[in-house]
């Protein structure tokens, strides 16, 4: 383009201040997409949630248990295709800051309610067998560098005195959806029943129940809220994405804070750009004037402004974009599992990339429109 | 031939009839320009003189269509000029007015080859076609081996004569010339002032020229008094200027 000699040019007129104004873009960049990484990993449970799904919990609340004697009250209820129950083990692996998930599963529904995630048969098969076996999903295993046959010692205090509780990986699965969970510990039900002390025996810490129809669920859930009202053990179901969109709450509102985050930083770079932006323009007052004398139209010189204003945009958001694809894998290792795993998808990238365009246009705009309208005359007559 | 009574016939290239020019400053309003007429022929080079505030300077910003008139009527090679849109009064300058300016105004981040290019970028001539036009242009200005030169390794009068390539490069049709030697020693004023005779005499250019050097203005092919907003004819110069030379 013959104009990109001009806006280059301007560009480099002054290099502290670009490398700063480029820095400064870099830097929300990279905060930006860093925040949207975070704020997907935590909704993402809520949108890979089975549509057909619901969890049922204590009504009192998600660490109270409910009695395995529901489950085949629950699976009676017109609509129900399949119920499976979990646990929270709560097991720590070598060192508490080894953190992951560990559920103690219903092998006989598991996979059967949980479809998506897939483990070989003959795997599967050795895990029934094997009243010490364990599933691990895929990104867990690679974290500890784990494999089939491998014995996994777990200590836990939460079912009795401290003890360690000795597991057998036979199998590791993978989630069909991408960027699906892919780091939970399972056990069976069966092992756990019979180690753990008998006033605790026959209560699981939540069902999941499989629906014929995602049009059920509404009728369901409140089909089996009233069938144990007024029990001991009163429930409340909800759908699987409501759930973990309470579950992800309870850390507090994430996704307002991540808002308040992301939107000071749009201002301040929309402040800082744009003070470039109007300094520039208005260093070089005498110099717009020339080109509008000599020819060049009030809408070249706009044009002009809000080129240099994206190309800054563009280079100090390819370079935090960068930044963010060579550091969010580092930071979600060093996480150790107390995050949901950091994905940076190529549409967080189009959105950064886009947010770059965005804040470098409306910083660019003010200033293109006051030199826009620069009167020749005037800005002569200044030089 | 230049005339200030109104009374040529419509073959001038430049014809103002009875322009006014009124500004208004803290709610008083200020007559510059009063019914002026003035009629310049292809090929001719008149200087304007007279006092500041006099307004040599509107009147130039008129004629290059910087600026509209309050009342009356500007005509260049037969468009009225007067009641062009901004738009295309910015197309039209592009066209016919090659300006040069006191201060040079060249943009100091590019070297004189890519200042005396601009103008043709509105062009739709090719790179190499914009290239040879731009090489003529700064060879008629004597600074063909300084074209990759950026402004500040100019010396004043280098920096002017590229102000001048970049005037003539689009080979408009009139050049507008505000103080071109007001920055600049008198050697260098000499030196420029060639320039813009040649300018004249060799390639038949049509200038007009703001100046308070009286022997600048004695080059000219006749030298207007601006009083009170009224020109007054001074008297042509001495000698008419030779073709391809100073006079």
């Amino acid at each position: 383009m013959k104009y990109s000699r001009l806006i280059f040019a301007n560009l480099f007129r002054k290099k502290v201040r670009l490398i700063l104004t480029v820095g400064s873009f870099a830097v929300a960049l990279f905060l930006f997409t860093f925040l949207a990484v975070v704020k997907s990993a935590f909704s993402r449970g809520t949108e890979l949630a089975g549509a057909d799904r619901l969890v049922v919990i204590n009504r009192a609340g998600l660490i109270q248990t409910i009695p395995l004697a529901y489950y085949d009250k629950i699976l009676r209820i017109p609509g129900v295709k399949a119920v499976t129950h979990n646990n929270w083990f709560g097991g720590v692996y070598q060192d508490e800051k080894n953190f992951f998930p560990q559920f103690v599963i219903d092998m006989d529904n598991q996979r059967q309610v949980m479809t998506e995630m897939k483990i070989p048969d003959d795997q599967w098969k050795t895990f029934v067998n094997d009243r010490q076996g364990a599933i691990a999903g895929a990104t867990l295993a690679k974290r500890f560098g784990w494999k089939v046959g491998d014995r996994i010692p777990l200590k836990n205090a939460l079912y009795g005195p401290t003890s360690t509780w000795e597991f057998n990986l036979d199998g590791i699965y993978k989630n069909d959806h991408p960027g699906g969970d892919e780091s939970q510990f399972w056990l069976q039900w069966k092992y756990f029943d019979e180690t753990i002390p008998s006033v605790i025996k026959g209560l699981v810490g939540w069902y999941v129940v499989k629906l014929d129809s995602p049009d059920d669920a509404v009728r369901v859930a409140k089909a089996i809220d009233t069938e144990f009202a007024n029990s001991s053990t009163e429930t409340k179901t909800e759908t699987e994405s409501a759930f973990q969109a309470g579950f992800a709450k309870q850390l507090g509102n994430i996704e307002l804070l991540i808002l308040t985050i992301g939107g000071v930083v749009f201002f301040t770079l929309l402040l800082v750009t744009g003070n470039t932006m109007a300094i520039s323009v208005r260093e070089r007052t005498g110099e717009l004037a020339v080109l509008k004398a000599i020819g060049f139209t009030d809408r070249f010189v706009l044009f002009f402004v809000l080129a240099e204003s994206l190309v800054i945009a563009l280079i100090g958001g390819l370079i935090g974009l960068g930044l963010a694809m060579l550091a969010i894998p580092v930071v979600g290792a060093a996480l150790n599992g107390f995050l949901p795993t950091l994905i940076l998808s190529a549409a967080m990238l189009s959105a950064g990339l886009g947010f770059a365009v965005l804040v470098g246009a409306a910083s660019g705009l003010l200033p293109g429109l006051g030199a826009m309208r620069l009167r020749v005359v005037d800005a002569l007559r200044r030089v | 031939m230049i005339r200030v009574d109104g009374r040529s016939d419509s073959s001038s290239l430049i014809r103002v009839r009875g322009i006014n020019k009124t500004y208004s400053r803290g709610g008083e309003k200020i007559q510059v320009l009063q019914g002026l007429n003035l009629d310049v022929d292809k090929g001719d080079f008149v200087a304007f003189m007279g006092p500041s505030g006099s307004g040599k300077t509107t009147l130039l910003n008129l004629l290059g269509g910087l600026d509209v008139p309050s009342a009356g009527s500007i005509t260049v090679d037969g468009d009225e000029i007067t009641h062009m849109s901004a738009s295309k009064l910015t197309h039209w300058r592009a066209r016919h007015v090659g300006f040069i300016f006191q201060m040079y105004n060249l943009i100091p981040v590019l070297t004189a080859f890519q200042n005396v290019e601009l103008p043709l970028l509105l062009t739709k001539l090719s790179k190499s076609e914009r290239r040879k036009h731009v090489e003529t242009a700064l060879a008629v200005v004597g600074l063909a081996d300084r074209m990759n030169h950026y402004p500040r390794q100019l010396s004043g009068g280098q920096e002017q004569r590229v102000t001048i390539a970049r005037a003539i490069v689009s080979d408009p049709t009139f050049l507008l010339c505000d103080e071109p030697t007001g920055d600049l020693d008198r050697k260098s004023a000499d030196e420029i002032m060639a320039l813009i005779d040649e300018l004249v005499g060799k390639y038949n250019k049509t200038i007009l020229m703001v100046t308070h050097d009286a022997l600048v203005a004695a080059r000219a092919h006749t030298t207007l008094h601006l009083d009170k907003g009224v020109l007054i004819e001074a008297g042509k110069s001495a000698q008419p200027v030779l073709a391809g030379g100073a006079a």
